[in-house]
């Protein structure tokens, strides 16, 4: 538990020290480490297993590009794989494995790969496992998939939970390194709403990470100190741990704040990750530059990194990756991590491809020099160098930094089609066609030095919001020029890795140049460069410079691939948000759900509505017997229903009427006041859309009804009709489904059972069928009371205000006693109405006219209505269209089950004879067999005819009777009673 | 008189998580008033003489026992007490007459009252809302939890009164409550 | 998106409903003699620019109006937001 390569100096608590395990093994770190910084304290390089060759793979930088250190975090239900090592604050207690490996991670298994690799090099897939054709699934892909690959998922449920949020403000800074920082300070003075977002636990980007002053202050304790003014300030909201992802339409920002992982479990009911939608009006992106590597044989070995990580590691994290480290450079700023390992005790050497490279007094410097390749077997051993003059010198180092420039980091920038433009004195693409009210500030658009950034920064939020005051005082900061000789990779390399993460070598990019796959699109999907967690972020500039120089082109011309949300890996926990388990979505209870759990009734969803679907009694055994006798004993006597849930709209205004008359193909115009009718809309095109019921309360208010399934489209149709339609009709809309409990009360005793509750008089007389009325119960409450029956029964439907609703349902059980009242659920209520043969959404399905539906006749040709023209139109009008049907088994005992299909019974049986399908089918206890809705061909003319019904898929072929739809009571005098 | 005894979306007690308080107000009769054609004057007459003044767009007026909100173009949502105006859909269409469609919507609606020092955290993880730039009055229709509420700043700067749809008031309360954990 | 309405101000577009070519607003006459072709051409042709369309969309969880929303497909720039009743009187649907 010695943490030998720890050094002084640093950001990281000393005194409060964490305990964690890595592969099984406990060792001990400070709060603000990352657990690559802990690991690499203890001396720990190797942390993982390559994706495709298995090789030993180490920490390749200390931020979120990370693309090798990926360990699987935690353990059990909370286990998160390909989790970056390099970004994973630690904290006491943390756990963490290494992933894809078969064995332990210094003897893997399927290192043997590594051996193989000339067989696997890029595209192997397309060109080796071809044949045979069934060897692919059985054999090669298991295999592929077991050996290849990254993290793995524990499959069990994720206890922790997520929110998403909403927040506003003016100027949204991404970044606080030196740029954000002081772009955050201008805005914040000015009092603008700015929120400071930043994917690090500490803020101050690279400041914690260098040596350099500000002022007379170390880097990063002016950056502390800045952040704690900050943080002080009302109108400044610090988001540290948030990752913006995403930079969306009209200043729309998705950033994701961790806000419990660098805890061991999350507080009770407190998320671990909140998902924010940030609205700005300005935004300035101060996301820093990237170090990119140099490729070269073997570069891809335990202790090679970039050298700002070496760096950070030394001067943030106080750890030195290897006693004796080479830096290899093709740029100054390489040699500034020298120096700053070399203050640290640190034996250093500089390799220098320029032969101009700067001198160092204190360690040595091989200008004109290149890393040629490297050993050690789990971990850089030694160095091979060539010199200038061509001979080769083995360095002997636990660490190497490797320095290829710096790359802006442009990635938000490009998120609304911006495509960055080719800077040849950085040797780096800097952002181009920003996104409407975005800046680039800092190292992110090119200023590599601290001065710059820090000007650029404050200059950035003094135009983004159009500051008319005078700019701050600029601290004082080095300004230093960037210097460098573009080197992508040594000359003769080949198992050089361009991407490490996806193991791409410099010679798969060749083999892709070679197989034509030129295109940067095509030479990402060929060699898979630039995909995984990391989305090549310290890869792809390599592999384009590559292709360039293969294909005769500048960089530029090549271009880069699209960069799209999120800019890191973002668990689907958190898009998910609450919405999982219980919560997907809410639930709507019926005004009388209490009672009816108290019944005991079984729930099903309907739209997010629970409805009762039966009322089990003791003794019954199947949801069958429930239903039949429900069924049974409304038709008997008289039954109950929650009927809430239909769409319910009131319609008011002089011009209600003409406006139904324009949404219905019946007319309404007529329909006298106290009178409900029913009403079958349709779409412009000429298929029925839904149907319901519309009652005139009075001249101007009809109470329109629709389907519970279409309630929020229909509602959306009839204000399209009414705002872009007729938009000056004098009608009012409004949506009042929830305002009232509706209960149907059905059956020959119904009449009895309200006369008990209701207060006028509703004999057959005074309320006759299709009646309407608002009126009163129970001695005063008002009410509204339609006749008006879906079960085919002498029926009303009683709506009273739902905070009564529970009351009113208790009350009508307690009239209903004496007639054995029945309450019955959605199970019932369907077998009702196939009984009856109304038509309900299996009917009226999207592909159905009223013709369809035999309801032809009353599609108005005296009127204008929605649809009624293309209702008429040649197609939907042939002699041998489909007619709604009823369907009985020729063997009582046979069901017909919705879904199959009727043929003629001595014909073949294929699509090409189809002849209908069945739509809803049910048991009918008042018949004693199965009966169904079919739309049958020409179906008016063939009652009577016996058919084949026939589901090949499930092995039912049914001699059945075709008949009327009516099954019970086809004159309808049951209703009119 | 009616024997009829209403019952409360949820009837649940007032809870405390944290600095917040979540309470149901089961005391709020409501109604919607829509001007009918060319009488918007003679609504916003009435209006104003039953509240002081009309709500304007995105504005509550927090009248006593009166109160209105802004519903949409010539559409206002009216509240009072329900104990003495349990009618208010009559009372209104009574003064307006035909100047305007007047829709019950009492038993629409589960009225939660959300207070404390919390509450824009709250907002911020619950609905998209820029609370904290919202003043007394002010009202916004939003979604939480998938449902279409309405928002309105009360007088107090800490309180927020939140409309839903009743028949879902479980769970508008079930999000409530976790959101008011989540920043307790 | 945001689409900044006429009324309310800027909104997120997820409060709203999609509803494509606001030429649907222009619902032909019943009565004219080719009335059939013209409905026809009303209810199953439309245009799918890549770049500016004038489109309908209803505000669902704010006041419930239909908007007119000039949008330019290709890069989601909005330049206008008009109330669908405004321009269906200027389109001369006034009864």
């Amino acid at each position: 538990m010695t943490q030998k390569n720890r050094i002084t100096g640093g950001q990281i608590d000393r005194n409060t020290t964490c305990k964690f395990t890595f592969d099984g093994r406990t060792y001990a770190g400070h709060a603000g480490d990352t657990l690559a910084s802990a690991l690499l304290a203890n001396g720990v390089r190797l942390m993982g297993r390559s994706f495709k060759y298995h090789r030993p793979r180490g920490p390749m930088t200390a931020g979120s590009d990370e693309p090798n250190a990926l360990v699987h975090l935690r353990s059990g239900a909370r286990t998160e794989p390909n989790t970056r090592a390099t970004t994973t604050e630690l904290f006491d207690g943390l756990t963490a494995t290494s992933q894809n490996r078969l064995g332990s991670l210094s003897f893997d298994l399927l290192a043997v790969n590594d051996r193989l690799s000339t067989f696997l090099t890029a595209g192997f897939y397309y060109k080796t496992f071809m044949w045979p054709a069934a060897f692919w699934e059985k054999v090669y892909e298991p295999i592929i998939r077991r050996a290849a690959g990254l993290g793995a998922l524990s499959f069990e449920d994720d206890p922790d939970v997520y929110d998403k949020g909403f927040l506003h403000c003016d100027l949204l800074i991404i970044g606080a390194g030196p740029a954000g920082l002081m772009a955050a300070l201008t805005a914040a003075r000015s009092g603008a709403e700015v929120i400071l977002a930043d994917e690090d636990f500490r803020m101050g980007g690279r400041l914690n990470s260098e040596t350099y002053a500000i002022d007379d202050a170390a880097g990063a304790d002016w950056a502390a100190a800045l952040v704690s003014e900050l943080a002080n300030m009302p109108n400044v909201r610090l988001l540290p741990r948030t990752t913006v992802i995403g930079a969306f339409d009209h200043g729309i920002y998705g950033a994701l704040e961790r806000v419990s992982d660098h805890v061991a479990t999350p507080d009770a009911g407190k998320p671990r990750q909140i998902l924010w939608r940030i609205y700005t009006q300005k935004t300035i992106l101060a996301a820093g530059a990237i170090e990119r590597p140099i490729a070269f044989n073997n570069n891809d070995r335990p202790g090679i990194m970039t050298a700002s990580a070496l760096r950070s590691y030394a001067n943030r994290f106080g750890v030195a990756v290897g006693q004796r480290t080479a830096i290899f450079t093709n740029n100054d700023d390489g040699h500034r991590t020298a120096a700053d390992l070399h203050a640290k005790g640190v034996k250093v050497i500089v390799i220098d491809p320029r032969a101009d490279a700067p001198r160092a007094r204190d360690y040595e410097v091989l200008a004109g020099a290149q890393v040629v390749d490297t050993m050690g077997r789990l971990g850089l051993t030694f160095a091979k160098v060539c010199l200038a003059d061509g001979t080769e010198r083995i360095i002997e180092c636990g660490a190497l930094g490797t320095s290829g420039g710096w790359n802006p980091n442009v990635h938000l920038t490009c998120h609304q089609r911006g495509r960055p433009s080719w800077n040849e004195t950085l040797a780096a693409f800097v952002p181009d066609g920003l996104p409407a009210g975005m800046t680039v500030a800092g190292a992110a658009k090119g200023d590599m030095s601290t001065a710059g950034a820090l000007a650029g920064g404050a200059q950035a939020a003094h135009s983004a919001l159009d500051l008319k005051g005078r700019m701050l005082a600029m601290p004082k900061a080095e300004d230093a020029p960037v210097n460098i000789t573009p080197f992508w990779y040594v000359e003769g390399a080949s198992r050089a890795w361009v991407d490490q993460q996806n193991d791409v070598t410099v010679k798969d990019v060749k083999l892709s140049h070679q197989e034509g796959f030129r295109s940067v699109e095509h030479l990402k999907r060929y060699t898979t460069l630039g995909m995984g967690t990391d989305q090549g972020k310290t890869a792809n500039i390599g592999g384009l410079a590559i292709m360039a120089e293969l294909a005769g082109k500048t960089i530029p011309e090549v271009g880069t691939t699209m960069f799209r949300p999120p800019y890191t890996p973002v668990a689907i926990g958190a898009f998910g948000g609450r919405h999982r388990g219980q919560d997907f979505h809410p639930k709507r209870l019926t005004p009388s759900h209490k009672w009816a759990e108290e019944q005991g009734a079984v729930f099903v969803e309907v739209g997010n509505w629970m409805r009762a679907q039966w009322f089990p009694r003791e003794g019954e055994t199947t949801w069958r017997e429930s239903v039949d006798r429900e069924v049974l004993a409304t038709r008997n006597s008289v039954g109950v229903c929650d009927v809430t849930t239909l769409g319910k709209a009131d319609v008011q205004g002089a011009d209600a009427a003409a406006f139904l008359n324009l949404i219905y193909c019946n007319g309404f115009a007529k329909l006298p006041v106290g009178k409900a009718r029913y009403g079958l809309m349709l779409r412009e095109d000429g298929i029925a859309m839904d149907d319901g019921t519309a009652a005139r309360m009075a001249h101007d208010h009809f109470v329109v009804t629709t389907t519970t399934a279409n309630a929020l489209s229909v509602y959306r149709h009839m204000e399209f009709v009414r705002q872009c339609l007729v938009p000056d009709l004098d009608v009012q809309l409004i949506s009042t489904t929830e305002s009232w409990a509706q209960y149907a009360v059905a059956g020959p005793n119904a009449r009895r059972v309200l006369e008990k509750i209701v207060d006028q008089d509703i004999s057959n007389a005074a309320f006759p069928f299709m009646a309407c009325a608002n009126i009163t119960v129970c001695g005063g409450l008002r009410a509204r009371l339609f006749r008006i029956s879906f079960s085919g029964e002498l029926a009303f439907e009683i709506a009273v205000p739902t905070a009564y609703g529970d009351a009113l349902i208790r009350r009508i059980m307690a009239a209903g006693a004496e007639f054995d009242i029945t309450p019955y659920g959605t199970e019932a209520l369907g077998v009702m109405r196939i009984e009856k043969g109304h038509a309900t959404g299996n009917e009226l399905n999207g592909t159905t006219t009223a013709a369809n539906l035999g309801m032809g006749r009353m599609v108005s040709d005296k009127k204008d209505s929605i649809g009624s023209v293309l209702s008429r139109r040649e197609g939907l009008n042939r002699a041998d269209d489909l007619r709604a049907v009823g369907v009985k088994p020729v063997d009582p005992t046979q069901p017909v089950p919705a879904g199959a299909h009727l043929m003629i019974s001595d014909g073949p049986v294929n699509a090409a004879h189809d002849q209908g399908y069945v739509t809803s089918a049910c048991y009918s206890p008042n018949l004693g067999h199965h009966i169904a809705l079919a739309f049958l061909k020409n179906g008016d003319d063939r009652i009577g005819e016996t058919m084949r019904l026939v589901s090949p898929l499930t092995d039912v072929d049914v001699q059945v009777e075709i008949c009327s739809a009516h099954f019970i009571d086809p004159k309808g005098e049951r209703l009119r009673a | 008189m009616h024997d009829l005894i209403p019952t409360p979306a949820l009837g649940v007690a007032t809870q405390t998580i944290g600095t917040i308080t979540i309470a149901e107000n089961a005391g709020v009769a409501l109604a919607s008033v829509a001007a009918r054609n060319g009488q918007t004057d003679i609504c916003a007459d009435v209006l104003k003489s039953i509240l002081g003044a009309v709500p304007d767009v995105g504005k509550a007026v927090l009248h006593d026992p009166e109160a209105g909100f802004w519903m949409a173009a010539g559409q206002w949502m009216i509240g009072a007490p329900m104990d003495t105006h349990e009618d208010l859909a009559d009372l209104l269409k009574a003064k307006l007459g035909d100047a305007a469609s007047v829709t019950e919507q009492s038993g629409g609606w589960v009225v939660f009252d959300v207070t404390g020092a919390a509450m824009p955290d709250l907002c911020e993880i619950l609905c998209n809302v820029p609370i904290r730039k919202m003043a007394a009055g002010d009202v916004q229709r939003t979604v939480i939890h998938q449902l279409g509420c309405f928002v309105i700043r009360r007088a107090a700067d800490d309180h927020i009164r939140i409309l839903g749809p009743r028949a879902s008031a479980g769970s508008l309360l079930h999000a409530l409550i976790t959101a008011a954990t989540a920043v307790a | 998106m945001i689409i900044d309405h006429p009324l309310l101000g800027p909104r997120d577009s997820a409060e709203f409903t999609y509803m494509g070519d606001a030429r649907l607003i222009e619902r032909p006459s019943p009565d004219s003699p080719d009335a059939a072709a013209a409905f026809y051409d009303y209810a199953y042709l439309r245009d799918n620019p890549a770049g500016w369309h004038r489109e309908l969309w209803f505000h669902e969880a704010g006041d419930r109006s239909w908007l007119v929303v000039t949008r330019n497909t290709v890069t989601h720039e909005i330049s206008k937001v008009e109330f669908a009743s405004d321009v269906a009187r200027a389109k001369g649907r006034s009864k």
